[in-house]
């Protein structure tokens, strides 16, 4: 360490006018960027009391009068919210099963190629649905699985009966987890193929002395080797579980099908945008950002008694 | 966020590299001849099943492609696949006709040179303050942004900001709201974290203050990273479209995604012109429409695709190893 950094150690316990003489440029250079954050995150999330408060559009920000846990109980005995709330479980729930193992196996898969050109331009390919707008992925969906489309071109010439998949309610869990493993499982791998590149290689050849083939060289030297990564991800994957996607399910769902796929983000917006509910709807997009992060949080603890890998 | 205990410098940067160039892992001991037929039987299952990935994965864009240059008949009778069935120019021609589709397509490049540039200025600034580690406050800094990734406001309290800044109906309300992402400021973060600090010290002695070192020793160093990120914030608001749909209700002020989500709906007259013009009177919207719109909404992104790839990657990586 030069003799600056240790001027400016020793600055950091001088009062804070030093502070400000020596850093004040720094303090100012944070100063927009941390307004921003003050009005465009916490104001919202402050905003959150007009769950308790009766609101006016168009008036205050944060409500007239207090009204206590009216909202909260309202959504409790509203069975719709619990019927969304499950739903908003299962889709999360499927998601979380299917995209969280596939990129591991596809990594695993590019790991074992020898051609670098060839695994450049599967990577590159499956990658790609990654940078699409969810509206071209639910436009893109909707050709597909039309009754002109691919999925229904297949199905009559073995001699199936044309399926309007998207109107029908039993249908929507797998086209939604469909469209989500096509979008995400490639640019997914991306973290564990960093992983993969770190193993030690003296780990291999001991397992190799040792006498393991190739599928037992995969289950106890390269599993364990990215293991860090699946558990960050896994926790940070149950964290944002209920935030199911909720511009997707805007985009693909219909009065036919909210059986199944209204969501508590949707049931929320129609509440609070169209049906003009503002202080029920922020009920409950308050309750769901609480279990968010007490998920986030319950997550991280779990991962760092049992495993000792942590976010933070 | 920690993805790897095992963190030493030569490591990551040799990780980066691999996955940044696409190189292959070192083969291990032994090499190929000694393989066993089992496993050289898998490698080929191996080779073919990601072939069939890779197709699956295009196959969508190939309908997409075909349908643009079918007629909307055949599309209609469900005879497009992977080829245009009664090939035609006509949609292409009928769209890009369409002033409600380049006054979008304006939009949306408004909207996402203005929003980089705002989010770029945001991010930068923010994350030079917080990879200064002797900064006073700094972890209150950090704090601050990353309390930010775990809990947020929601739609409602974010619609009630807007509408009450009288944002609503000007670009502000779809460059605001998306103007700085935590992950993105992390990222840069702890490039700024990496910077050799003797150039930046030697610069203090100098005579230069905090502005002067950033703005004529960080910056220039750090043209990968700001690269990167400009690419993050583009891609992020050329694909948006959710913040036009909610705080937008002038048409000609909608970008291009939100104009393609009306027409995916179903639920626009302002394309009702160029469905007429490939001779569609009913309000519903010919898929050879659709899928044209698609198609040049996808362009811009697959032009810059293969140039952009690997420093999207590298940011991941970036992002992910320090956190």
């Amino acid at each position: 360490m030069t003799t600056v950094t240790r001027t400016l150690r020793r600055k950091a316990r001088v009062p804070w006018s030093n502070t400000l003489r020596h850093d004040g440029v720094l303090y100012a250079m944070a100063l927009v960027p941390i307004a921003y954050l003050v009005l465009f995150r916490y104001v919202p999330m402050i905003g959150n009391v007009i769950a308790f408060r009766k609101f006016r559009p168009g008036g205050n920000i944060l409500g007239e009068e207090w009204v206590g846990l009216r909202y909260i109980s309202m959504f409790i005995n509203d069975p719709t919210f619990w019927h969304v709330f499950s739903n908003t479980a299962i889709l999360g729930g499927l998601t979380l099963l299917v995209c969280f193992p596939l990129p591991i196996v596809l990594a695993l898969m590019l790991n074992e190629v020898r051609k670098k050109a060839f695994k450049g331009v599967v990577q590159s390919i499956t990658y790609l649905p990654h940078f699409l707008s969810i509206v071209i992925v639910a436009g893109i969906v909707m050709q597909l699985l039309s009754l002109e489309g691919t999925v229904n071109q297949i199905i009559t010439a073995m001699g199936g009966e044309k399926i309007p998949f998207l109107q029908r309610p039993e249908w929507f869990r797998t086209i939604y987890v469909g469209s989500e493993v096509w979008q995400t499982v490639g640019w997914g791998t991306i973290l564990y193929l960093a992983a993969l590149t770190t193993i030690d290689e003296s780990l291999y050849e001991a397992a190799r002395i040792d006498g393991a083939g190739r599928l037992r060289q995969t289950w106890h030297v390269t599993l364990p080797g990215i293991r860090p990564t699946m558990i960050t991800l896994l926790i940070l994957n149950i964290g944002t579980f209920l935030n199911v996607g909720f511009e997707k399910v805007l985009l693909l769902y219909m009065p036919l099908t909210y059986e199944t796929a209204d969501v508590i983000s949707t049931y929320l917006y129609r509440v609070g945008l169209v049906s003009n509910n503002l202080s029920y709807a922020a009920a409950i997009g308050l309750f769901q950002a609480c279990i968010g992060l007490v998920m986030v949080l319950s997550a991280n603890l779990i991962s760092r008694r049992t495993v000792g890998a942590s976010l933070w | 966020m920690i993805l790897d205990p095992v963190k030493t410098e030569e490591r990551e940067s040799a990780r980066t590299e691999t996955i940044v160039t696409g190189r292959p892992r070192r083969t291990r001991p032994g090499g190929l001849p000694q393989e066993s037929k089992g496993y050289r039987v898998y490698l080929g299952f191996n080779a073919v099943a990601l072939v069939v990935i890779s197709a699956v994965t295009l196959y969508p864009f190939a309908t997409l492609i075909a349908q643009s240059f079918s007629s909307s008949g055949a599309i209609k009778a469900g005879l497009v696949n992977l080829l245009p069935v009664g090939f035609n120019l006509d949609t292409y021609h009928a769209v890009t006709n369409d002033q409600h589709f380049w006054r979008s397509y304006g939009n949306t490049v408004m909207y996402t040179v203005v929003g980089t540039l705002v989010a770029m200025v945001l991010t930068t600034l923010l994350a030079y303050v917080m990879s200064k580690e002797h900064l006073r406050g700094r972890n209150v800094l950090i704090g601050i942004a990353v309390f930010t990734m775990f809990f947020n406001g929601g739609i409602i309290p974010n619609y009630v900001l807007i509408s009450s800044l009288e944002l609503k109906n000007t670009m502000w309300a779809v460059i605001l709201p998306g103007a700085m992402s935590v992950f993105n400021l992390l990222v840069m973060k702890s490039f700024f974290e990496n910077l050799p600090r003797e150039l930046e010290e030697a610069a203090r002695i100098d005579g230069l203050g905090w502005w002067g070192i950033f703005w004529r020793i960080a910056m220039p160093l750090s043209k990968p990273v700001i690269a990167t990120m400009t690419l993050f914030y583009s891609v992020q608001f050329w694909n948006d479209w959710f913040s036009a749909f909610l705080y937008l209700d002038q048409t000609d002020l909608y970008p291009l995604s939100l104009h393609l989500r009306n027409l995916i709906a179903g639920a626009t007259t302002t394309t009702a012109e160029s469905a007429a013009a490939v001779g569609t009177t009913s309000a519903a919207i010919k898929d050879n429409v659709k899928a044209v719109t698609m198609v040049l909404a996808i362009i811009p992104i697959l032009c810059v695709y293969p140039f952009v790839q690997r420093h999207f990657v590298s940011g991941v990586m970036l992002g992910a190893v320090k956190g």
